[in-house]
């Protein structure tokens, strides 16, 4: 039997590898495209300032970037030590985007991130604008490849259930890369870094106004970090527009939770929070019309028939079908040997049930629903902050341009206070991916807890707690790293 | 033909480039093994530092592709590995962990352990990454504990299909001799590349004499531990598959593997004497600096031959002694033949991967590092 306590501490660790990791990937995600354009000026302009200005903010990507990488090997290895079962049963897939990753984004970004640095007097300046151009974008197609293996488990395509190897086998592998989820994820994310960035470098830029220090190196920076981050911005609204559709689509009871919306229907009134209602709002974010079905937890757990007439089954009835799908797959395993003639009637059985093979692991409907309050706040706390971190950047780049920014200082300590908000918003962001996906690991497919290792809960909470220090100690010790390097300053004024 | 056979056997041939390519960028680790051995003085640590400092991303990357690749391409090797031996492989990520921070740390002001605390990360991971990893590999040619039930997915509460038996998750590999051997002798091997490398990378008078000794050393405990390791290897039973895919054990399988396979032979017995020829070259001729492209080619060719002995002609190449039908086989671990096609398409990219490597590998190498390159320009 698998413990839940295995299952609990399994996905608290990764959780845990999960959220340190995008501690430091959005930065980098960010920091590279505003270091890559202030080179840019340089290169095109020739004024030293420029270079000056980009080598600062490369100073802290670089210290931020080795911690990324540290959490990062984690995650991907986790994959095997934690979540075996899963490693089969869908690693035909699964495994493609990670190999992929490596092969494209990882030597990119190995490769150039030392030439970017140590190569300033070994390579032509044009050719150094190239490497840190590369570096950027090797950022980002790591990005790209797993999110599309992360969309995948938002949304499974591409793929088929062999039952003789006993997993889903890809046989659409554009299915995979074109996934509408993993479109709209990736853009999402990266572009959400993108605002990480800009807010992290807005923020340091106006600690030097406050501080009376290196003003020209504060108001370039924030100039190029607030258009950085208001396109940013944009794109994170639009991808998170087309977010809501998909999430409607392929993962109902996760926009229901996110919503708290117990019973659905037509006109669905979108939450600001609780009590406080915008009639007809979540139909139009879910289905771009204020008229569209969009359904609540318990719709999904009784069953429903959508305007289009098409029948969702109840839980119940689901998980019954998930079960007589694992029976079938068992008796086709012992029959196909000796009676392959009662072993194809148990394929017939299974193939007519798959869809719901997942479900056969879930022990009542109550499983399905993921924790609403959890997924509810967290869904506020990411737009809540998105919305007022693009305000907080328009009025920053208009302060700018109206050459009134150096003499507001509130806005100055608003812009300083706002940085670990964005990693708030960014965190949140994934608690609703992530936890309002459960109890699936793969959505409808595989159920999370039958997906673990077959380790000790003891094994597993060692090395979470390893895992909470060294990860820890990593943040304290960037932190102060970064203080540090930003208490020196760029020292462009003193030269 | 490019048929499904094919497929295995050509990503059996990617696993073991990337595992050759691995242990010959683990002249990083073994660099760094030598920060407190070799450098006397702060100078000379600190070129040992950014001498490895700028490649030990290449090493990195290289380690988490070669996992991607076999997740890819024989993902049950990726979970029953891992999942079971989950110490060995936790051991190893740590020491890497640490690893990848500690060279932007420990010269930074504010890293609150001191400049030594992230150099002693970078000598453990110097010594306990090629150590371990040696250690791990060992296990290809002496088998592991665990069983595989794929049927297991139909058992509702608990539908784990690899199980680990050893309740020392993979620890319990330190009991075989032939592992540990393994183990130092990649240890030895990694330290006699990252000594090579460094006489090749850093123009520093002192630190090169330094840098022979430690040369002389490891590399005298490399040839006295592949001994050891050659001597078991080709008299050991080993882990034969036959044509329906049972397992059985053979005498002397692994010496047969290479002479039934003589490309393969002769691929170890070139890669051995470069590697050789790379040592002894440096140690008798004092101006030789070269000796990291003959040993570093000689290290691919021969350990892509020993990961061909573990996998190539109907062999187990991840063995279960516990349950002899559970051992892993190309055939029965690997990817299905549309991934495993649409993942070799991919591979095509690996020529141009390492063309752009090697074109800036040159670029920012091509001047010897120098303690006056380090004062006036970015370092760690």
């Amino acid at each position: 039997m698998v413990e839940s306590a295995l299952v609990g501490w399994s996905r608290l660790q990764f959780a845990l590898t999960a959220g340190y990791h995008w501690i430091f990937v959005p930065l980098t995600l960010g920091l590279a495209v505003i270091m890559a354009v202030m080179e840019s000026v340089y290169v095109k302009t020739g004024d030293e300032f420029w270079k000056k200005t980009a080598k600062f903010w490369m100073k802290l990507f670089a210290i931020n970037f080795a911690v990324g990488i540290a959490t990062g090997i984690i995650l991907e290895f986790q994959f095997g030590t934690n979540w075996s079962n899963y490693s089969w049963f869908v690693g035909d897939i699964f495994g493609a985007p990670l190999a992929i990753e490596g092969i494209f984004a990882f030597f990119m970004e190995a490769t150039f991130f030392a030439v970017m640095f140590f190569g300033w007097e070994k390579v032509s300046k044009r050719t150094h604008l190239v490497t840190t151009w590369l570096t950027g974008i090797g950022a980002a197609i790591s990005a790209l490849w797993i999110l599309i293996a992360n969309s995948w488990m938002q949304h499974p395509v591409g793929m088929e259930f062999n039952p003789d190897t006993v997993r889903h086998e890809m046989v659409d592998f554009w299915a995979l890369v074109l996934n509408p989820v993993a479109i709209s994820k990736f853009f999402h994310s990266v572009f959400s870094g993108w605002m990480t960035g800009a807010i992290f470098a807005i923020g340091i830029s106006c600690w030097y106004l406050l501080k009376k220090r290196e003003t020209r190196f504060a108001l370039a920076s924030i100039r190029v970090s607030a258009i950085v981050g208001i396109i940013g911005t944009f794109a994170v609204m639009l991808s998170g527009d087309s977010s809501g559709i998909h999430v409607a689509k392929y993962q109902p009871m996760k926009l229901a939770a996110a919503e708290g919306l117990m019973d659905g229907g037509e006109r669905a009134p979108f939450s600001i929070v609780p009590g406080v209602e915008v009639p007809g709002m979540l139909s139009i974010l879910a289905t771009h019309d204020i008229n569209g079905y969009v359904p609540g937890i318990n719709n999904l757990l009784d069953g429903y028939t959508t305007p289009e007439g098409v029948v969702v089954p109840s839980a119940e009835e689901r998980i019954e079908r998930g079960k007589s799908a694992i029976e079938a797959f068992s008796d086709y395993r012992t029959l196909r040997e000796s009676d392959p003639a009662a072993a194809a009637e148990a394929r017939k059985v299974l193939d007519e049930n798959i869809d719901y093979f997942g479900y056969g692991y879930i022990d009542s409907p109550e499983e399905l629903v993921p924790s609403v309050g959890l997924v509810y706040w967290a869904f506020r706390v990411m737009v809540g902050l998105g919305c007022a971190l693009l305000l907080l950047m328009v009025v920053v780049l208009w302060a700018e341009f109206k050459k009134k920014l150096t003499k507001m200082t509130w806005l100055q300590w608003v812009a300083l206070f706002s940085i670990p908000f964005v990693y708030f918003a960014g965190q949140a962001g994934w608690i609703v991916a992530e936890a309002g996906r459960q109890p699936w690991v793969i959505e409808g497919l595989l159920p999370t807890k039958a997906a673990v290792s077959s380790v000790s809960v003891g094994a597993v909470q060692t090395t979470f707690f390893l895992f909470v220090a060294i990860f820890t100690l990593f943040l304290v010790i960037e932190l102060r790293i970064l203080i540090k390097a930003i208490k020196k300053g760029p020292e462009i004024e003193n030269q | 033909m490019i048929d499904y056979i094919f497929l295995q056997n050509y990503w059996w041939f990617i696993i073991s480039l990337l595992g050759g390519l691995l242990v010959f960028l683990l002249f990083v680790q073994g660099g760094n093994a030598l920060i407190f051995l070799a450098g006397k003085s702060e100078d000379e640590r600190e070129l040992i530092i950014n001498s490895t400092g700028r490649k030990w991303e290449l090493t990195f990357t290289t380690l988490v592709t070669f996992g991607g690749a076999f997740f890819a391409s024989f993902p049950l090797f990726y979970s029953t590995s891992f999942g079971g031996a989950y110490w060995v492989w936790i051991l190893i990520l740590i020491t890497f962990v640490f690893q990848a921070v500690s060279y932007e740390f420990q010269g930074k002001a504010g890293n609150l352990l001191g400049k030594n605390a992230f150099r002693t990360f970078l000598t453990i991971n110097g010594c306990l990454a090629p150590l371990l990893i040696g250690t791990a590999v060992g296990t290809f040619f002496t088998g592991s504990q665990f069983v595989v039930d794929k049927a297991a997915v139909a058992d509702i509460g608990s539908p784990v299909i690899s199980r680990w038996m050893s309740g020392w998750h993979g620890l319990e590999a330190v009991a075989e001799p032939f592992n540990v051997g393994f183990g130092l002798m990649v240890m030895c091997l990694a330290v006699s590349l990252g000594a090579l490398y460094m006489i090749n990378n850093i123009d520093n008078e002192s630190l090169a004499g330094q840098l022979r000794k430690a040369l002389t050393v490891s590399f005298a405990g490399f040839l006295v531990t592949l001994v050891f390791v050659l001597v078991k290897l080709l008299t050991m039973d080993g882990f034969a598959v036959d044509a329906e895919g049972v397992v059985l054990m053979e005498s002397h399988k692994y010496l047969h593997n290479l002479l039934q396979m003589p490309v393969v032979l002769i691929l170890f017995l070139v890669g051995a004497v470069l590697l050789v020829w790379g040592v002894v070259a440096t140690l008798l001729k004092s101006g030789f600096k070269r000796g990291i492209w003959l040993s570093g080619a000689g290290t691919v060719m021969a350990v892509m031959a020993l990961f061909m002995i573990a996998g190539y002609n109907n062999t187990a190449f991840y063995p279960s002694t516990y349950d002899l039908q559970s051992s892993l086989t190309l055939a029965n671990s690997c990817s299905s033949e549309f991934t495993l096609k649409t993942m070799a398409v991919v591979s095509l990219i690996i020529p141009f991967v390492v063309a752009y490597i090697a074109y800036f590998w040159h670029k920012m190498d091509k001047k010897s590092l120098t303690t006056e390159e380090l004062k006036n320009s970015d370092k760690y």
